[in-house]
């Protein structure tokens, strides 16, 4: 496997990165909150998109579209009726929250679904360009995460809830003054945090083996995305994404899985340390 | 009713210490439980509680105590050396660690937290051939039989609990608590009227890590066996805060009342309900959020204000 694989490998699973990261990055921004419900999120959009495709022979291209949609009525009511309470607090309360609900949503997926792994299987054939292999779903995949960022970038910039989303991350009272209801505002943002992360969980499932065990490992990579990117802005999160995509290619290339996933960890504690804001730093949803 | 807190204290302390001559060994575990959360909540209490920073890094500092006990004690060592150079080893890490990551606050410093515990469990899950990666270690079982075993380790919880409170109450009242609570406050202020904040949060997060080293090393010795991810468990470096929280941040009894509750709760509650073990955790963390912000201590507090 020479050089031009690996970097293939890591920018077709770093687009997929960028779109898990895309979502929590903005609930941080814009409610700061860290949303420990992320990794879960995903896994439970990986297995709607699962069991449409199994059941109802419903391709995850089509599929991810309700799956978004369920995934955002649940993120719109946990915050509208429960984070929205505390969402002022300090970190520690909102972290524990999400934390809290977290179990209780991984227990029921693990009840209701098993640890089983499963994987929505395309068998779609592959690419060869030039000695460059690339297999024809992790292409689709990281395509539909280029788009459904791009969407994201498209949404926040020109939309009337997109503006009103980047107004009260900039300043919570002044949007208030504005006559913008920020806890409805919250609460979209939630939603499509959730959003994001289940049309994730579609395209994962076409990628990766789903299983409720991989919901931590998920959430562990958004958090190193968010701090190597930069918080809260889609440029930053694609940014991001890829690094994290290249950087776990070459370590898995060069040592181990396991040290890609611990590589990914350091340069994040690294970063944290060094240089807080990220590599794109802190601009907004501009 | 400023001695209060003491007295309770005192007699919790005596009540578990004569568990073994009045119950049978399964009341002696959850003893030696009991004195082991109130041990790390005390812990959790002075960086999480007093300084108000939001640690996550309990299971780092427990799960590497559990490997640097376990690792001299294979390696031949004493065991109670073994415990001791694990509380030092653990607390130098956080003293390098914490002067790192404490200039971070809030949202980043709680990720980080995060973050150290999940490297750790990676680096030992990696470095199979000092650790037996994921597969686990086995520790020396100590000779003596059950009941001795028992006894030995709840009284060794028991003196960690106690050592973890007295630094408590001597931090409660000493100049670094005050300075504690100041950052915990107003960070920027305390820095200005001549804090050092730096080494004072240092300070607090290395105590917050030296009886967690210790008690890692002891837990490592009582089941003789620790894995990477039991040791460094998601699991309870939330259990912790979340004992903290519920019976009082940045008071001395709360750690305590707070543990007693939540390992009484675990016992008789959802033992019972396995399938549902994490669920009805999740439940109590969310019910503690809405109704009992400021902890168990709390209602009683206010209470007294009232009356």
């Amino acid at each position: 496997m020479d050089y031009g694989q690996v970097v293939a490998n890591g920018l077709m699973i770093g687009a997929v990165y960028a779109c898990i990261a895309v979502g929590f990055s903005l609930v941080w921004g814009v409610l700061n909150v860290i949303n420990m419900m992320h990794g879960s999120f995903i896994m439970l959009g990986g297995y709607l998109t699962f069991f449409a495709w199994l059941h109802l022979k419903v391709s995850p291209i089509v599929s991810v579209v309700p799956v978004a949609v369920i995934l955002f009525v649940l993120g719109y009511l946990i915050q509208y009726l429960m984070i929205n309470r505390v969402v002022t607090q300090p970190v520690l309360t909102t972290l524990t929250l999400t934390f809290g609900l977290d179990m209780i949503l991984y227990n029921f997926m693990n009840l209701w679904f098993t640890a089983t792994p499963r994987r929505v299987a395309l068998d779609l054939g592959r690419l060869d360009l030039g000695g460059v292999v690339l297999p024809l779903d992790r292409v689709v995949a990281m395509i539909l995460a280029l788009v459904l960022t791009g969407l994201l970038y498209a949404v926040m910039r020109t939309s009337r809830i997109g503006r009103a989303i980047v107004a009260v991350r900039m300043d919570r009272d002044a949007a208030a003054l504005m006559g913008i209801r920020v806890n409805q505002v919250y609460a979209i943002t939630f939603g499509i945090g959730a959003l994001m992360a289940g049309a994730c969980g579609a395209l994962v499932a076409v990628v990766f083996p789903i299983t409720t065990s991989v919901t931590g490992l998920f959430l562990g990579k958004a958090f190193v995305i968010c701090v190597i990117g930069g918080l809260g802005s889609v440029p930053g999160a694609l940014v991001g994404g890829l690094a994290l995509g290249l950087i776990e290619a070459f370590a898995g290339f060069w040592f181990s899985p396991q040290t890609a996933i611990l590589t990914g960890f350091l340069i994040m504690l690294v970063l944290l340390v060094v240089r807080p804001t990220g590599l794109v730093g802190r601009r907004g949803y501009e | 009713m400023k001695r209060l807190p003491y007295v309770a204290f005192v007699l919790w302390f005596l009540l578990l210490a004569a568990v073994p001559f009045i119950a049978s060994n399964y009341f002696v575990k959850i003893a030696t439980f009991l004195a082991m959360y109130a041990a790390l909540a005390l812990s959790w209490n002075f960086i999480g509680g007093y300084t108000g920073y939001p640690s996550f890094a309990t299971a780092a500092f427990f799960g590497l105590g559990a490997y640097t006990g376990a690792l001299l004690q294979n390696a031949g060592m004493w065991v109670g050396l073994a415990w001791a150079c694990a509380a030092i080893v653990v607390t130098v890490f956080a003293a390098l660690i914490g002067f790192a990551i404490l200039r971070m606050r809030g949202h980043y410093f709680a990720i980080g937290s995060i973050a150290l515990v999940e490297a750790l469990m990676l680096v030992a899950s990696i470095a199979a051939d000092l650790t037996g990666g994921g597969e686990g270690l086995n520790v020396k079982i100590m000779p003596g039989g059950p009941n001795y075993i028992g006894r030995v380790f709840l009284y060794t919880m028991l003196g960690i609990m106690l050592a973890a409170f007295i630094t408590t109450v001597l931090v409660d009242r000493g100049r670094l608590g005050f300075g504690l609570r100041c950052i915990q406050q107003n960070e920027d202020a305390a820095d200005m009227v001549g804090i050092d904040t730096r080494r004072y949060k240092t300070a607090a997060f290395a105590l917050s890590a030296v009886f967690c080293g210790a008690i890692g090393a002891a837990y490592a010795s009582w089941v003789a066996y620790i894995s990477p991810t039991d040791s460094f468990s998601i699991l309870l470096t939330l259990k912790v805060p979340v004992m903290v929280l519920l019976g009082g941040p940045g008071t001395v009894l709360g750690p305590i009342v707070g543990s007693a509750a939540f390992v009484m709760m675990e016992e008789t509650i959802w033992a019972r309900y396995l399938d549902y073990h994490q669920a009805v955790l999740g439940l109590v963390i969310v019910l503690l959020i809405f109704f009992l912000p400021g902890g168990l201590l709390r209602i009683f507090t206010r209470r007294r204000v009232a009356a």
